[in-house]
């Protein structure tokens, strides 16, 4: 009862958003597209959800065909689109009931399912959703999408743009409707919540990069890679982009993380060579690849 | 050396009834800091940033941007500053071209001055052949790059950028600060919000707004010392909180 996509294309007039994408999501697994605007995440989810049609290629969902079963589909998903699409000059209550209505249910018998959440934005109840800030439009948006009890949960983006804080809490909201079964697609442009998910697709310009768990895509990774800082960040990166032994150089926080050309080579003769460049308080010491490493060398290629 | 303030914020408060959705903040940014502007969602940052860009009226206290005054002279403020928001950013039926002699229009720029200008921004920014396509066909990171470079015109003194590089792939982010560096370098101040936690850790110096008011406000590295953690996103995991 989880997602399948085989070579999977879709174009909008000359423009190819999504070419050749096959991948599985196995039942109950919390599975994350990764990927910036632009890669052709919302154009997957739009195909899933029978919202539009693929060019070419096969999906089903919930063990029913995005084409043929397309009504079938629409019962058994809850979808929260990228843009807040509930109705503003509803209530927080009138929308709820308004969404369990359509699907035929009450906000009683499927209850249990969205309290966490609801309960945080129950004292508003009676609050327009277009007042809502972004976090509870956030919260109502999600119990929307769930009151029906969805055998499948599709999340466009659901954190673009909002706060750390709020970002950690919505993901521990997601990984409580995991438990409960729910099979869930969630797509994110923010490399650090890859981490979070079972398994990831990474995606750019239409196609997959690589399909793994989080901690096999960053083991992959083919090059040691070092953590430098110096006393000037600006300095540094141009010092090393003009090195004759730097493959990559990228600002990653506090530090940059270099890989070099060669196999073996000594930290010391790099120091020197960055002091010898007028740099201070130069350090430097190998550290593990990230989601966002893995995904430039992949996005390189 | 960076001894000049650029922003000179003192007590500044802006109330809406009787929420202070800015509540008396004080602090200062000097020529050629990057300052990474930082809170929650609902802290009050757009609020504060409107009142420093000239368009919106403080309730209390004082403030100078590049030596204007935000309650008397909000016009020359505006014209005296660069300023690039992740929602608008260019006309996306505008070509390259038309866009940058737009804004170089806009900013008081001759016809000559814009020309050469252009040349130069084109070519730095390797968009000899899209010059003449339309912004809207250009890949997001592209435009945000291209209007970073349009908000730095008019050579201002301060650049305000807002959430610049949500959504933008890795590889074009860190192109972005590298760009960012670069500007900090020649001397121009950058005043900038994202949700970002690695970037935060680019500022030179980094507030963290929590319910109107500035709670945090020092280098990264200080702000971690202080709050005990490896990280700025754990530094502001433990100050901001939410206020729904």
């Amino acid at each position: 009862m989880g997602i399948s996509l085989r070579n999977i294309d879709k174009s909008y007039k000359n423009h190819l958003a999504v070419r050749d994408i096959s991948f599985e999501v196995k039942p109950g697994e919390l599975f994350g597209l990764i990927g910036p605007d632009g890669a052709g995440k919302t154009t997957i989810f739009r195909m899933l959800t029978t919202l539009l049609l693929p060019d070419k290629g096969q999906a089903t969902v919930a063990g029913f065909d995005v084409v043929k079963d397309y009504k079938s589909i629409r019962k058994s998903v809850g979808y929260m689109p990228g843009r807040f699409s509930l109705y503003q000059d509803l209530t927080v209550e009138e929308n709820l009931t308004f969404f369990a209505t359509i699907f035929g249910t009450t906000i009683e018998e499927n209850y249990d399912l969205i309290k966490d959440i609801y309960e945080q934005i129950e004292p508003f109840k009676d609050r327009r959703a277009g007042k809502l800030s972004g976090g509870m439009k956030q919260k109502l948006a999600l119990s929307c999408a769930l009151i029906h009890k969805p055998k499948v949960l599709f999340l466009d983006e659901p954190t673009t743009g909002v706060d750390p804080v709020s970002r950690k809490e919505f993901w521990d909201m997601l990984k409580r409707v995991q438990k409960r079964g729910i099979t869930i697609l969630v797509s994110t442009p923010y490399m650090d919540e890859a981490a979070l998910c079972d398994r990831i697709a990474l995606i750019q310009d239409g196609e997959i990069l690589d399909i793994d768990t989080p901690e096999a895509i960053v083991n992959k990774f083919p090059k040691t890679i070092y953590n430098v800082s110096a006393d000037n960040m600006y300095k540094l990166i141009l010092t090393l982009q003009n090195y004759e032994h730097t493959q990559s150089v990228f600002p990653f926080g506090e530090f940059v993380h270099y890989t070099d050309k060669r196999d073996h080579f000594e930290i010391k003769t790099l120091i020197s060579h960055l002091e010898y460049s007028g740099l201070q308080e130069v350090t430097m010491s190998e550290t593990k690849a990230n989601i966002e490493d893995a995904f430039m060398e992949l996005a390189k290629k | 050396m960076k001894t000049e303030n650029v922003i000179e914020v003192q007590d500044l408060t802006k109330a809406f009834g009787d929420f202070k959705a800015v509540n008396a903040i004080s602090f200062e940014v000097k020529k050629g800091e990057i300052f990474g502007f930082l809170g929650a969602n609902g802290a009050g940052k757009t609020t504060a940033i409107k009142m420093l860009i000239g368009i919106s009226h403080p309730t209390s206290g004082r403030a100078k941007v590049v030596g204007y005054d935000v309650f008397t002279q909000p016009e020359s403020i505006k014209k005296n500053i660069g300023y690039m928001s992740q929602r608008f950013a260019l006309y996306d039926d505008l070509t390259v071209n038309e866009n940058i002699n737009f804004f170089g229009g806009i900013y008081g720029l001759s016809r000559v001055q814009i020309r050469e200008k252009r040349k130069q921004l084109i070519e730095e920014l390797g968009l000899e052949d899209v010059a003449d396509k339309l912004v809207g066909a250009l890949p997001l990171g592209w435009k945000q790059k291209l209007s970073f470079s349009v908000s730095l015109f008019h050579d201002p003194k301060i650049v305000f950028l807002d959430e610049p590089t949500g959504g933008v792939d890795p590889i074009t982010r860190r192109q972005f600060w590298e760009m960012i560096y670069k500007a900090a370098d020649q001397g121009t101040t950058i005043f900038v919000t994202t949700h970002y936690m690695d970037e935060a850790e680019y500022c030179d110096r980094v507030s963290i707004m929590v319910e109107g008011r500035i709670e945090a406000l020092d280098t990264p590295k200080k702000l971690k010392q202080q709050f005990g953690v490896d990280s700025m996103n754990d530094v502001f995991l433990k100050l901001a909180r939410n206020i729904e």
